[in-house]
């Protein structure tokens, strides 16, 4: 018996139409890694560094940074399945995170965290990855529940990405069906103290390479 | 219309048996008759609620399309299903018929890639539109790694 593949009437992508998200492939394309303004501020830490006794301003500095960093993050607002509910119980007066500095905010550009709340789907990614690139370095990603850890229990579907670490760099996985505000609460707290080790290396955190 | 005059018209019209179990007809018909089933149910029996429209994969014996129709008034409920025939996936589009087949039938050609003749806008409503395979056969292949993502 022969199976003939079926007649391909698929039209072209959507997206090819828009010329705002070509503009940005191109652009996202072309741009190397790190900014300029990180990488003078860079430098001019590197020259304070091996002056005599500069590393003591350097890593004093980068401590009273570091301090301001950890405790002002800002996660975007980003719910994605399930376990979006549980982040926003986290964010309400209940647990409220903000007395750990961290403010909800509706726009990546003024934001360092995001929270990866449930299932990414295939057709999800690019939008995850582009808001992930709208952020500012530095940035880091927690990822919440078994969905957005491994795919979960939908990993052997057709339509969710494996793990969200195949699409954007994540620091924190937190546990959970979807993870009580207690485990995300835990999960944000270790991301404190990450951050307070962070070393500034004027390299944008790289997302993953695209294949 | 009761389910008794449903079988006696369907097996005067189209010469085959149905099945019937309580209120719920079911009508196994060959391709070409798929539309003309459907403008029948619809006009005579008066089953003009079309309920949903789905297919199944039966491995080497070929794709079968079902969908269910329904006529409120009187409760009959008659499900219409058809096997496409093995590697074939061509099937007459009930849109002509049903206005409210256009989405079941543009999802059905998303998941398992039957192709709807005269469909006005056959085109995929869930997967991205650059996607490869049909993900509800059988012999979809569905731990593959694609790049970026899966």
């Amino acid at each position: 018996m022969e199976v003939k593949p079926p007649v391909p009437q698929v039209p072209a992508p959507v997206w090819g139409d828009i010329k705002d998200l070509q503009e940005w492939e191109k652009y996202r394309q072309v741009r190397t890694d790190g900014d300029k303004t990180s990488e003078t501020l860079a430098s001019i830490a590197d020259a304070i560094h091996h002056m005599p006794g500069g590393w003591i301003v350097v890593t004093t500095t980068e401590k009273i940074f570091n301090w301001a960093r950890s405790s002002s993050i800002w996660p975007v607002t980003f719910g994605l399945a399930c376990c979006a509910i549980e982040m926003m119980a986290t964010f309400a007066s209940r647990f409220d995170v903000e007395r750990f500095g961290m403010v909800p905010w509706a726009s990546p550009r003024h934001s360092d965290l995001m929270i990866v709340s449930g299932t990414v789907t295939i057709k999800m990614a690019p939008m995850l990855k582009r808001i992930y690139d709208q952020m500012p370095d530095p940035k880091w990603v927690v990822s919440m529940g078994s969905c957005a850890n491994s795919g979960g229990p939908f990993r052997h579907g057709y339509h969710v990405v494996k793990g969200v670490d195949r699409v954007v760099p994540v620091d924190v996985y937190v546990p959970g069906c979807p993870p009580t505000p207690d485990s995300l609460m835990y999960g944000l707290l270790k991301l404190q103290d990450q951050v307070a080790e962070f070393q500034k290396s004027g390299r944008k955190s790289t997302p993953t390479q695209e294949g | 219309m009761n389910p008794a005059d449903a079988v006696s018209g369907i097996r005067e019209k189209f010469g085959v048996e149905p099945v019937v179990d309580g209120a719920t007809v079911t009508v196994a018909l060959p391709v070409d008759q798929w539309r003309e089933a459907g403008a029948w149910a619809k006009s005579t029996l008066g089953c003009r609620y079309f309920n949903w429209l789905s297919a199944v994969d039966w491995k080497a014996e070929g794709l079968e399309v079902v969908c269910r129709v329904e006529n409120l008034e009187s409760g009959l409920v008659l499900f219409l299903r058809t096997r496409l025939g093995a590697g074939a996936t061509r099937c007459p589009s009930l849109v002509p018929v049903y206005r409210g087949a256009d989405w079941m039938e543009r999802e059905c050609y998303d998941m398992f890639g039957v192709v709807f003749d005269d469909h006005p806008d056959l085109r995929r409503i869930l997967l991205p539109q650059d996607w490869e395979g049909y993900p509800l056969r059988k012999d979809y292949a569905i731990d593959t790694p694609h790049a970026p993502y899966r």
